[in-house]
């Protein structure tokens, strides 16, 4: 079995970097195969196939985006840059650069999220 | 730095971390509506409102030729609860203090969380906002003199949403009197009332809901419930003087119902 999402000794990180790279394993994954379908899809002909592809394609879709919800809900600057580019019309570098700026004083380690909030968020099928 | 302005603040790290964690803690606890409904977002202080993807005609239009609609949106409400804590508490928890008084900042929990919960289950008005229960076109039946009688009206709680096909799992959202009702209350045979109404509901969740009156059943599949986040609950500042520090819990949010017969709401004993 391979490790290799690790890029430092295992053993040396905790339990939280761990499971932030397991993440981010996942989130290359998803996009690799959301690269791959859209390469089959350019050249399939058969539409029964395409139609397959599509699908499978959306489901990648759906895991990428959950995967970097996870990903930017555990690093506070990264939600914050995040926010600062994405949904956004108008020039993307332009925005990137403004976000990484505004960025420089949010402390990924403290235990608010970035935008100051108490991280609640939704509880729906949490145990009380 | 943010609009909330904690920096300003004279409040050390471990201060706001002492804040932040109680005000978490009271929180979670009272959230009955974010157990039970979608949530969405956080979307950032500067969202303003929600998306209906409907509109409204226009009677006059700039000039012959062309009509006009407008959209409809669903502005958010900014829901704030103030609340001042002792400077001198600060300093002793600074000092290694393990009893500080707190009790301020847990009023103004529980009351922002009532009002959330109240806001989703029973409407706003004045936000236009229309609550879970109020949106039912199912006519809300009593809930029972006695917990005894919970099962049979939980059960055709659940029964009238299957008959409209409202798949579950569902869940429970019952006000506090009826919920301490459950946990004291066990069958003929000592079979707990509470795994009793897990069981009609499919083992979905019986949620503590302070705020909600009388009982609220409703689906939990999804996409009938919104409750859509700006900024999420969060401590701010507002001012100090000498003696205390002024902060204040805040969020904004809109609530939508997609689906109204994705809920049966249940009267409290003494309204029937």
């Amino acid at each position: 079995m391979g490790f290799d999402q690790y890029h430092e000794p295992p053993q040396e990180l905790s339990a939280e970097t761990r499971t932030f790279a397991r993440l981010c394993a996942s989130l290359e994954e998803e996009c690799q195969a959301i690269g791959w379908y859209q390469q089959r899809l350019s050249v399939e002909p058969d539409p029964e196939a395409r139609a397959i592809m599509h699908d499978a394609q959306g489901e990648e879709f759906k895991h990428f985006a959950m995967d970097l919800e996870f990903l930017l809900r555990r690093t506070p600057r990264w939600r914050q840059i995040a926010a600062g580019v994405l949904f956004k019309d108008g020039d993307i570098v332009e925005h990137g650069e403004a976000a990484e700026a505004g960025s420089e004083d949010t402390d990924d380690d403290s235990a608010a999220p970035g935008d100051g909030s108490l991280g609640i968020g939704s509880l729906k099928g949490e145990e009380r | 730095m943010n609009h909330l302005l904690r920096h300003l603040a004279p409040i050390s790290d471990s201060g706001w971390e002492l804040l932040d964690d109680e005000a978490r803690e009271r929180l979670v606890g009272a959230l009955a509506a974010r157990r039970l409904v979608d949530f969405g977002g956080p979307h950032g202080w500067e969202r303003s409102a929600t998306n209906l993807g409907r509109t409204e005609s226009l009677e006059a239009a700039p000039c012959e030729g062309v009509e006009g609609r407008q959209r409809r949106v669903l502005p958010l409400v900014e829901l704030r609860a103030e609340f001042a804590i002792s400077r001198a508490e600060l300093r002793d928890d600074d000092r290694g203090a393990l009893d500080a008084d707190l009790e301020p900042l847990d009023r103004a929990a529980r009351q922002i969380a009532v009002a959330e919960n109240v806001a989703v289950f029973h409407g706003w008005e004045d936000a236009g906002i229309v609550g879970v229960a109020e949106a039912s076109p199912v006519a809300p039946q009593p809930l029972g003199e006695s917990a005894e009688e919970y099962p049979r009206s939980v059960a055709g709680a659940v029964e009238a949403l299957r008959e409209v096909g409202v798949g579950g799992p569902y869940g429970l959202a019952l006000g506090p009197e009826e919920h301490t009702r459950v946990i004291e209350t066990a069958e003929h045979g000592g079979y707990p009332l509470f795994d009793h109404l897990a069981k009609i509901l499919g083992g979905g969740p019986i949620v503590w809901a302070p705020g909600v009156r009388g009982a609220v059943v409703l689906s939990l599949r999804g996409g009938d419930f919104r409750f859509e986040s700006g900024q999420d609950l969060a401590i701010g500042y507002s001012h100090h003087d000498a003696e205390a520090v002024h902060l204040y819990l805040e969020q904004s949010f809109s609530f939508v119902v997609a689906t109204p017969e994705a809920a049966a709401p249940l009267s409290p004993a003494r309204a029937t």
